[in-house]
């Protein structure tokens, strides 16, 4: 099992994925530079969480012309399973190879607690489990906006793969914690092999933390 | 030559800070305010005097980087 974490200036969760990649698959995942401009076969890549660049521009965006990008920008489109976490996530939207925008939570404020979130698709190796999962979100800029005609192409093609709920998995008003057209809490690309999502699964990942249930979605491509 | 950029949120997209400025300006009395939409403004200095080519690329660069066209709109101008 090969695996690999990207890590820009400002990367903050890439040690926390590093741990829970290596507590589930027993092997630990190579650390990418972001000047790095090549990535060996892999059969995972991820995307930390953190604040890359400081967010300068917008969040993620200088992160998406950093030369690494490239390369996995290219593993992903040749079908390596990729996976962004909350600034991860922003990256993989300022490529392009996810469809949307992240923009400032509705509340204006940072928000960092616990959520629930459900998948919402049954397709992807990220989310063959079927089960409400308790994560952290910790973000001010997590609120998922699409125009009307890509949020109906993100539906059709069965792409959103977790939506914010309650502990019952009910989506409801309630349980969005920053905005999020339809609760959305997650994506995939139209090949389902990129996720991008903005809770912290890495921060959940075993029962220490509080929580093992974001466990699942790495399992899928870890086992 | 001197480029002048403005981003500023597309009208479908929510600009909470807009609202909260709105806000704040009519707590100070200020009256009349029907809405705030907020944005960004870049100035970028180039090369050379040819403002068709200096507009391409500028148009170019909003596109590529300084804007986020999925909830972004931009305009250019040279002096």
């Amino acid at each position: 099992m090969k695996t690999h974490v990207i890590v820009f200036p400002g990367s903050n969760c890439d040690r926390d994925v590093a741990v829970a990649i290596e507590n589930i698959s027993g092997s630990k995942p190579d650390m990418v530079w972001h000047k790095n401009t090549s990535i060996q076969e892999s059969d995972l890549i991820v995307v930390p969480g953190g604040f890359s660049y400081g967010d300068y521009l917008r969040c993620g965006a200088i992160a998406s012309t950093s030369p690494v990008i490239n390369e996995v920008i290219k593993k992903a489109k040749a079908g390596v399973p990729v996976i962004g976490i909350c600034n991860g996530f922003q990256i993989l939207i300022e490529t392009s190879l996810l469809d949307g925008a992240l923009i400032r939570n509705k509340t204006l404020s940072f928000i960092c607690k616990d959520v629930y979130i459900k998948p919402e698709n049954s397709s992807s190796i990220f989310t063959e489990y079927n089960n409400v999962a308790k994560m952290p979100i910790a973000h001010n800029e997590g609120n998922y906006f699409a125009s009307d005609d890509t949020l109906e192409k993100i539906k059709d093609n069965d792409q959103i793969a977790f939506k914010y709920c309650n502990a019952d998995g009910l989506v409801n008003e309630e349980s969005n914690p920053n905005g999020s057209l339809d609760n959305i809490a997650g994506i995939l690309n139209d090949r389902k092999n990129v996720l991008g999502l903005m809770p912290h699964p890495e921060r959940a990942a075993e029962i220490t933390l509080g929580s093992d249930q974001g466990k699942n979605i790495f399992e899928g491509v870890l086992r | 030559m001197l480029a002048r950029i403005h981003i500023t949120l597309k009208k479908d997209v929510l600009d909470p800070q807009g609202k909260v400025i709105a806000n704040s300006l009519s707590n100070l009395g200020f009256e009349g305010i029907q809405s705030v939409r907020q944005g960004k403004y870049i100035e970028i200095m180039l090369d050379g005097n040819d403002k068709n080519s200096a507009t391409t690329k500028l148009n170019e660069m909003c596109e590529k980087l300084l804007a986020n066209l999925v909830i972004e709109d931009y305009s250019v101008e040279i002096d």
